[in-house]
């Protein structure tokens, strides 16, 4: 996931799609580059300007809440079918919803977060339509007013394959806004039946919508990525994409540079960051080709196929949905309030003043990683890809409190040993046998001189097995030592360049690169457990006696 | 202030409704509802105008609400619900409801496992030429 999310678009619109199948694949006939810059991406074989793509988001995300948007019933992810449903999520005549306060502090935390304007007075809505996972028949949304407008997402983005380049970009946010989440659909096509579980149904959402400021598949999981860090960091929202907690669509279209914009299609079903960057791809390259071949573009719904790796329209919406936009009638407008409009004698437990909640909102991952880079002296790269990674920062400060070691050398090993096993292998860091005090006590060791930094490697490999050894046992067992006698390493040095009379002259005579081979014999000699660098110095000492 | 004050209405209104019968000189000719505009509600609403009496019914349905465009609204803020001024209660986060699922599976007709069972998918009302409706003739 860090790859995809960080990773730019200065890659190239391939012929990644040469499949046969029901999905023509299209064929860019020229590379192309959907560069960080510009956006551009050049016209095939027809010569004409430059296309441009033009990205835009829904980002629905499921309220981390214990109830339910406008009930009691419990929100929870896998329970007993219909169990965690109320009268009033089943829209049972008589019932009225009545509105969760944890759920507005969550839109309010995640507004303040995107830079939004919180609108103070913010109404509710009924958007219309026909579905057997939603009984009422109607959605409780906020279409008029919503409760935060007008923000911004900055996300990064490599602009080369290497992570060594990092470009920073903004899109905005056009509003956010609560809504009802509907019920689940099971669809038994054997017996021609839907079966429906209505527990998820009346759960509260943030529908955060993004103008169509991205030009690409990997500037969109980009920013999903970073909304989904910034969720998880303020707590209104657990983001997890696997469990539907963050639903994402997409709409794509592409135009001439200068003209205006095309025709649009929305992708639905996109389950995870790698399938949204490939959906999007794919369909801002299925709409070159055919409009380059002549053909349109239908303002449709299209749905990623995930195992073709391509976009199919969806057959159920026939043709455009009128919601029929009513005002709910049974709530009053949503009142919020800042130090300045606190009223004075309302009940505390009534009153949502924004300025509190702004007082308290956590350190925003931006944050964090400045001062990450601030505090550690890591390079912007390092701060990224630690943020990315859940519990990788905790675990990368967790070690350097319990090392000498500098932290610029820390995050080597973190980076690239602790998270290269973790991958290898498909471990989170929470799940990592090697824990931050054990790799502490391991980098210790390297910092004191005891071992060399190759065998340092070797004891995390056997570290990894997690057997409960200690590094230093693990060292002893396996005689990994640096050799710390000085003399007997001289000796040793002295015994080499006496065999070795050749390459010996070959120095002398100017050949530097020959010392290494010298510099192999002593390591071979001592079984690795010499300084290389150390052996350097004596062998370039004695030589030049 | 969401109503006109007295003052200002009164020089708005440029009379009584004159109520179904007779068609005021002022007042603009009726919309006449077309049968796309018809079939359209039909497929949203899912209802059925039956026969001529339920259009001409709903068509003054609309003659008796275009008389609200005699009422100068220039400046004024359009009041959706009685219920504006009203504080809207907010619930703290408790689970309070749920786990009845017998009691609302009863009314069910018919149930899988404690599911609801509901046709594959939406049926759509047939387009305007494949089904018998009164509209067709329109």
């Amino acid at each position: 996931m860090a790859g995809t999310a960080a990773r730019g678009c200065a890659g190239a619109w391939r012929r990644a799609w040469r499949r046969p199948g029901p999905c023509a694949a299209p064929r860019a006939q020229r590379a192309a580059a959907c560069s960080a810059r510009g956006g551009a991406v050049p016209a095939g074989h027809s010569g004409l300007a430059p296309w441009v793509p033009v990205v835009g988001l829904e980002v629905h995300a499921q309220i981390s809440s214990n109830s339910k948007l406008f009930s009691g019933s419990q929100v929870q992810f896998a329970a007993p079918p219909n169990s965690l449903v109320s009268f009033f999520d089943a829209s049972l005549p008589g019932t009225l919803p009545v509105l969760n306060r944890r759920c507005v502090e969550a839109a309010v935390m995640t507004g303040l977060a995107l830079n939004c304007s919180i609108n103070k007075k913010s109404l509710f809505d009924r958007k219309h339509y026909f579905y057997a996972d939603l009984p009422a028949g109607y959605q409780i949304t906020q279409q008029r007013v919503p409760i935060a407008v007008n923000g911004s997402l900055s996300y990064s983005l490599c602009i080369n394959n290497k992570m060594s380049q990092m470009v920073t970009k903004t899109v905005r946010i056009k509003q956010i806004q609560l809504e009802q989440d509907s019920g689940k659909s099971l669809h038994d096509d054997t017996r021609s039946q839907t079966l429906v579980d209505l527990n998820r149904a009346g759960v509260g959402l943030m529908e955060v919508v993004m103008e169509p400021d991205m030009c690409c598949g990997e500037e969109a999981a980009a920013a999903v990525r970073e909304l989904q860090l910034i969720l998880q960091t303020l707590g209104s929202s657990q983001a997890v994409m696997a469990e539907g907690q963050l639903r994402v669509d997409a709409n794509v279209s592409v135009h001439h540079s200068g003209e205006p914009y095309g025709v649009r299609t929305e992708l639905k079903n996109i389950n995870s960051l790698r399938f949204l960057a490939k959906a999007v791809d794919y369909e801002i390259q299925r709409q070159i080709e055919e409009l380059e071949n002549g053909g349109i573009i239908l303002n449709e719904t299209r749905v990623f196929d995930s195992k073709l790796g391509c976009t199919v329209p969806l057959r159920d919406k026939e043709g455009k949905q009128d919601y029929r936009f009513m005002p709910e009638p049974n709530l009053p407008p949503l009142i919020l309030y800042d130090a300045k409009s606190l009223p004075a004698n309302m009940n505390h437990q009534q009153v949502i003043n924004i300025d509190w909640i702004h007082e308290r909102l956590p350190d925003l991952p931006s944050v964090k990683r400045e001062k990450l880079v601030e505090q550690y002296g890591i390079l912007p790269e390092h701060s990224f890809t630690l943020m990315n990674e859940d519990g990788l920062a905790e675990f990368f400060e967790n070690v350097v409190k319990q090392t000498q070691m500098k932290p610029k050398k820390v995050i080597g090993w973190i980076l690239k040993d602790l998270l290269g096993y973790l991958k290898e292998h498909s471990l989170t860091v929470k799940e990592s046998p090697v824990s931050s005090y054990l790799l502490a006590d391991l980098l210790n060791l390297l910092e004191k001189k005891e071992i060399s930094s190759t065998a340092a490697k070797q004891v995390l490999a056997e570290l990894w097995k997690g057997e409960g050894k200690t590094a230093l046992e693990i060292v002893k067992e396996q005689k990994l030592q640096l050799l710390q006698d000085q003399k007997e390493l001289e000796q040793i040095c002295q015994a080499v360049i006496d065999r070795q009379e050749n390459e010996v002259m070959a120095i002398k005579a100017g050949n530097r690169k020959v010392l290494n081979k010298l510099i192999g014999l002593v390591q071979r000699e001592t079984q690795g457990r010499s300084s290389p660098v150390l052996v350097k110095q004596l062998l370039e000492k004695k030589l030049s006696e | 202030m969401r109503a006109l004050p007295l003052g200002r209405w009164v020089r708005a209104w440029r009379g009584p409704p004159r109520g179904l019968r007779g068609l005021s000189a002022h007042r603009d000719p009726p919309q006449k509802v077309s049968v796309e505009v018809l079939d359209h509600l039909e497929h949203l609403a899912l209802v059925d105008f039956r026969d001529a009496e339920g259009v001409e019914r709903l068509q003054k349905a609309i003659e008796f609400a275009d008389q609200l465009h005699e009422v100068n609204t220039d400046g004024v803020e359009p009041m959706d619900s009685v219920l504006e001024d009203r504080c809207l209660y907010l619930r703290e986060d408790d689970v309070t409801e749920g786990n009845c699922t017998k009691e609302l599976l009863e009314n069910a007709r018919e149930k899988v496992e404690e599911y609801f069972v509901a046709p594959p998918g939406n049926i759509p009302l047939p387009k305007l030429e494949e089904r018998e409706t009164f509209l067709q003739g329109s």
